[in-house]
């Protein structure tokens, strides 16, 4: 704990120094200064805190009481098993993302960039991620909650010269915003009930009439920070516009603080056994469709990091959809669902974090390459950036759910879960669970296909633009911070039966389980554990296998000459780059199956006369929830403001005097109340 | 004692009908720093809670800010500003007093059903509270002039100010809170604001902000 506390202040500390280069006049010596002291502060606070929470005894659980100087709330620290899990892809990925940013940002511009500033704003995000995952009352939570959400509005702003990031900040600082709302919302009714804000009092709380609103609302308002369909919009705005590093930042740690406040929020609706069956099956369907959206978008970008964004939205589904299981498994008293529902989720989380920021710093370094991530202008760039390649690939196979990589486990301790679901009673019971199952099955095999697009389109091939043939590739030390991510998922891959049996730890410390259901659960972990030494045994024989055949191609070949020829070529004599594949055309056949669901829009321009000169098509595929949904909402509310001019005319001591009458009438209300 | 509270409890009453009332700035200003004066008197005075170290000090605090250093401020600002030295009226003088005198007698209705804790206000002091925040307000609302918008921005918190005195002894942090928002009104309100406005527009008639909104 004593460490934890260290590494905040650390962090602190390191926030207040950068932020007062930022105030310096900027000139290339505070830019550099800036930039080491940035990253410095950060990897050294997030080392100590991945000690403080990794170190040790696992399921040791420690709380901490600071003085408080505010009049409601006070400054409670926690770590239990909960928090130490949450807390390693915060901690891990702050310190990764911080190398790889100082690295990309050392030839930043001072005429153009803060980097005081942008490094500020950093270790600000890292310390209220930190502090959300630590913090035990409901008030320093909120507060917390809100530094974590607007650190990323200034760090996603990082291009303002550009429009679209403007506006893509501006929609992040919104969604992030109303979902604050309805947190707040849900703390304060969980105030009243209670009549404290402490998660040590809450959790004492019998459940009541509210308990059904306060679900919805903490499902909503978290939601809304996983990107949990509808509310996923500003993902697939903010990780484009944002630098890599603080994309592969948000994506791998920023949204699991969502799914962390759904599962920290059940300990406040009293008994897990008096959950009704229908919060799973909402959470589990939201899930669900929430997957199915993301990756189908996904599927339809050709903007790789808007691809990733997308994708992050289909994972959180993946993850919502294991603790909708879980509530389930609770719901109908089946501890073996319970705990694997919630170990696939944590479980995945923490897969999703290590994959999903090696290829975010990857598509950084490709952008840093090339000049644009754009997939129809790529191609060609694993002869050109090898090293890149080979991460991008091995980021695509794990997040593709491919065995022996991470992904697979997540996913296949997911399955587990939802196979087990013949055990529950009632026919209609089982059809859900097996509904989502072949939800699940869909998702994976379109995830492949996505990744298989992704890589391809982008690595293989020839070339597309002048741009992708002219990348020259960085020099290795500056992917020496991707190689960590890398290394995490080959390790975790091969070494899931471990992290396994962690994870499972915490599941059974959310469940709190009678110890009756004890034997079923500890018989659930069992299996699956066997499960996962089967697949490592089979993935280890694999790589073996692998790595067999490349020495044995390499000796047959060691002494023939081998002749270059252009990838894909297909026996063209005078191949160009344009009749390659496409990512548009990759994706044709399940635009066919899927199209309205992909929200696809073509637009052709043919000519059509005896001798064509010029034609084009084009494929985008915009967001149709905010164009149908959010889009009219928000108009709908601007008109309805802009009817209330008539009340702002400007007269300063007339709107005073609506607050004159207000008063009164609040007075007079309070008193009839 | 306690006879001596309500006395300058009416005290201060009188001197917010007196301040809805004038018509010249300056005599506005001269009631203010009176009122502070009174605050300032309130708070020694043990009608309202015990008395202590504490509490004396407040009052020095209150009688340095609210009854020598904004009058003082206020009276400076004044002869920065060079103009007409009535207050411009929009609500005029007599409907002021009027108005007051119905904040008082809803603040009199108001106590009466107001649930609270009996012994917790000393008889009278909830009525002039409300009154001295709706003479604020009524002053705020009702004339033309930005300085005495200030003025009676100053008096709605005094208001709030004495609506404070009986839960002192519970809670200081609000009290502190208050100090600091005559800080505010010193530092920003007069400071920037007026200055600015009388530099911009050559006026300070907020009458013609008008043309500033959206």
């Amino acid at each position: 704990m004593v460490c934890l506390l260290v590494s905040l202040l650390l962090l602190g500390c390191s926030a207040i120094l950068t932020g007062g280069i930022a105030l310096l006049p900027v000139t290339a010596r505070t830019t550099r200064a800036a930039n080491i002291a940035g990253p410095a502060g950060a990897v050294t606070g997030c080392l100590l805190g991945l000690y403080a929470a990794a170190g040790g005894d696992w399921s040791a659980a420690a709380t901490l009481t600071l003085p408080w100087g505010l009049p409601i709330g006070s400054c409670v620290l926690g770590l239990d098993l909960l928090t130490r899990l949450f807390l390693l892809p915060v901690f891990g990925l702050g310190a990764v993302c911080a190398l790889a940013g100082g690295i990309s940002l050392r030839h930043t511009d001072p005429g153009t960039h803060n980097l005081g500033a942008h490094w500020f704003f950093y270790l600000l995000l890292l310390l209220g991620m930190a502090l959300v995952m630590t913090s035990r009352d409901a008030v320093m939570f909120m507060i917390a909650w809100e530094i974590m959400s607007l650190a990323p509005f200034f760090l996603i702003d990082f291009n303002d010269g550009d429009r679209l990031v403007r506006d893509a900040s501006w929609v992040y600082l919104i969604a992030a915003h109303l979902g604050a709302v309805l947190l707040i919302a849900f703390f304060a009714l969980l105030w009243q009930q209670g009549g404290d804000t402490s998660f040590a009092y809450l959790s004492t709380l019998l459940p009541g009439r509210c308990t059904p609103v306060l679900f919805v609302l903490a499902v909503l308002g978290f939601g809304a920070k996983a990107g949990l369909a509808p509310l996923h919009v500003w993902l697939p705005e903010a990780h484009p516009a944002a630098p890599s590093h603080v994309s592969a930042l948000l994506s791998g740690a920023m949204i699991n603080a969502g799914l962390y406040g759904i599962i920290r929020s059940l300990d406040f609706f009293g008994p897990h056994h008096t959950f009704p069956a229908w919060w799973g099956w909402l959470l589990l369907f939201l899930g669900l469709a929430t997957g199915i959206m993301g990756i189908l978008k996904a599927m339809a970008q050709t903007h790789l990091k808007r691809m990733l964004a997308y994708s992050s939205v289909e994972n959180m589904g993946l993850m919502l959809m294991g603790t909708g299981i879980g509530l389930i498994g609770i719901a109908s008293d089946n501890a073996w669902i319970a705990v694997l529902g919630f170990a696939g989720s944590l479980l995945h989380m923490l897969n999703h974090a290590a994959f999903k920021a090696l290829l975010f710093l990857c598509a950084g370094e490709i952008l840093h390459a090339v000049g644009t991530v754009r997939m129809d202008q790529l191609g060609g760039l694993q002869k050109r950036l090898p090293m890149v390649g080979w991460l991008f690939a091995l980021g695509a196979v794990a997040i593709a759910c491919l065995p022996p990589l991470n992904g697979f486990a997540g996913e296949l301790v997911l399955i587990l879960s939802l196979v087990k679901g013949t055990a529950l009673a009632g026919v209609e019971n089982q059809l859900g669970l097996f509904t989502a199952l072949t939800g699940l099955a869909l998702i994976s095999g379109l995830a492949a296909a996505t990744y298989s697009k992704a890589y391809g389109t982008s690595f293989l091939g020839e070339p597309r633009t002048g741009f992708a043939a002219s990348a020259v590739s960085p020099a290795w030390p500056t992917l020496l911070p991707l190689c960590i991510p890398a290394l995490v998922c080959v390790v975790v891959g091969l070494a899931a039966p471990l992290l396994f049996a962690n994870v499972a730890d915490t599941a059974l410390d959310i469940l709190r389980l009678p110890l009756a259901q004890r034997a079923q659960a500890e018989a659930g972990i069992a299996s699956c554990g066997a499960a996962l030494s089967t697949t490592t045994v089979l993935g280890l024989a694999c790589a073996a296998l692998t790595l067999l055949f490349v020495l044995l191609r390499r000796r047959r070949l060691g002494n023939s000459p081998v002749r270059p020829a252009s990838t894909w070529g297909c026996g063209y004599q005078f191949a160009t780059p344009r009749i390659q594949y496409t990512d548009a055309s990759f994706s044709e056949p399940t635009a066919k199956l899927f199209s309205s669901a992909m929200g696809l829009k073509a637009s052709r321009q043919r000519d059509d006369s005896y001798f064509p000169q010029h034609g084009q098509f084009v494929l985008s595929a915009p967001d149709r929830l905010r164009t149908h949904l959010f889009t009219p909402l928000f108009e709908g509310v601007e008109r309805a403001c802009n009817a209330l001019k008539i009340v702002q005319h400007g007269k300063i001591h007339l709107y005073i005097l609506y607050i004159l009458a207000t008063v009164v009438a609040l007075l007079i209300w309070g008193l009839h109340a | 004692m306690s006879a001596l509270f309500q006395f300058l409890l009416i005290l201060l009453m009188l001197n917010n009908l007196a301040l809805a009332g004038v018509s010249r700035l300056r005599t506005l200003i001269r009631q203010v720093s009176v009122q502070g004066v009174l605050l300032a008197l309130l708070l020694m005075l043990p009608g309202a809670q015990q008395f202590n170290f504490e509490h004396l000090l407040l009052a020095i605090a209150v009688l340095l800010i609210k009854g020598i250093g904004f009058p003082i401020l206020l009276r400076r600002t004044l002869g920065k500003i060079s103009g007409d030295p009535q207050v411009e009226p929009w609500l005029s003088c007599g409907l002021s007093v009027l108005a007051c005198m119905a904040g008082l007698a809803f603040s009199l209705w108001f106590e009466g059903r107001l649930p609270i804790q009996p012994g917790l206000f000393p008889s009278l002091l909830l009525p002039a509270a409300l009154m001295t925040l709706f003479c604020g307000l009524i002053l705020v609302v009702g004339r033309r002039k930005a300085l005495s918008q200030v003025i009676g921005y100053l008096i709605a918190e005094n208001g709030i100010f004495l609506l404070g005195i009986p839960l002192m002894s519970e809670e200081t942090v609000w009290f502190e809170l208050t100090i600091l928002l005559d800080v505010f009104v010193a530092v920003f309100v007069m400071g920037i604001a007026i200055n600015h406005i009388s530099k911009t527009f050559e006026s300070i008639d907020v009458g013609r902000f008008c043309s500033l909104r959206d």
